[in-house]
């Protein structure tokens, strides 16, 4: 373990706009102004062929193709992987959980839906891309007014410095009616971008 | 009956969203968990719900459904039987 031991931005990704862009280069425009329509869109044209995608709530699809993107350019391992996430957003799951207290408001008409209640944690989709990779690493949610750069850096440097993870995948993925954004970048010993507070700014605030 | 199991199947695929799947790859007889359709637990709490709100049948004991949930057949039999709308 070294306290001076600087990590390196490997790669990072935007979903949001109906584009999806990775390293600053656009990968995928939509014209579908609705976001399911977007995403399954984007779905197909990354070949992503995992029909659990589907019954995924919309914060799950948004968090997990953009993940997808990012980790399936590294190769990984069949049966396990350290690789941690750092996740964040504002709205929490608050789209799927208007949707749950919808079900359950009227007394003559109570029929929640399992397949939704099981959405209404923002962490949940970490388990999605956990379950995909096969991470059985360190995983955290957190919920900030606005995309947090310091918290996401100075968590991603403790786990790879205490040897709690090889990689740390960390980002900014948030879904409410007025729109979507996800962000995410791949934090490891290698790669073209210095880790620190200035650079994850400026790579989010890119495109 | 073979209107109610065409509903079925429709219900099935967009109540579970199974979005690669159409009515004409569900046989009658096909299992709807383990190596048929491949449902999970939670898509068998969905049926359940599916159940008590379209037909009228409240499973006391959810283990039931094990049972119930078998294919398509044995679920429109068992709906035919003990649907109360």
């Amino acid at each position: 373990m070294s306290l001076n031991q600087n990590y390196r931005i490997k790669s990072f990704c935007h979903l949001k706009n109906q584009s999806l862009t990775v390293n600053g280069q656009s990968v995928f425009d939509d014209a579908s102004e609705d976001f399911q329509t977007f995403i399954k869109n984007a779905y197909k044209f990354l070949k992503t062929d995992y029909p659990k995608f589907f019954k995924m709530d919309s914060l799950s699809k948004l968090a997990f193709l953009a993940a997808d993107v990012l980790l399936k350019r590294e190769n990984l391992n069949e049966e396990e992987n350290n690789i941690a996430l750092i996740f964040s957003n504002r709205a929490s799951s608050l789209d799927t959980d208007r949707k749950h207290q919808a079900a359950i408001e009227n007394e003559e008409e109570y029929f929640p839906s399992p397949a939704v209640f099981v959405y209404t944690l923002p962490n949940i989709c970490l388990g999605e891309i956990s379950i995909k990779h096969r991470l059985y690493s360190e995983n955290s949610f957190f919920i900030f007014d606005h995309f947090n750069a310091e918290h996401l850096h100075l968590y991603a440097n403790s786990l790879l410095r205490n040897e709690k993870a090889e990689k740390v995948l960390c980002g900014w993925v948030d879904l409410d009616e007025n729109g979507y954004e996800a962000f995410l970048y791949l934090v490891e010993n290698e790669g073209e971008i210095e880790h620190n507070i200035k650079q994850i700014n400026r790579i989010y605030t890119l495109s | 009956m073979s209107d109610l199991k065409q509903e079925l199947k429709e219900k099935i695929i967009e109540q579970l969203n199974l979005e690669e799947i159409s009515v004409a790859d569900i046989a009658d007889d096909d299992a709807l968990f383990g190596d048929g359709l491949g449902l999970d637990s939670i898509d068998a709490l969905e049926l359940i719900v599916m159940l008590d709100k379209d037909y009228g049948i409240r499973l006391s004991d959810p283990k039931e459904g094990r049972k119930i949930f078998e294919s398509v057949q044995v679920m429109a039999d068992y709906i035919q039987e003990h649907r109360t709308k």
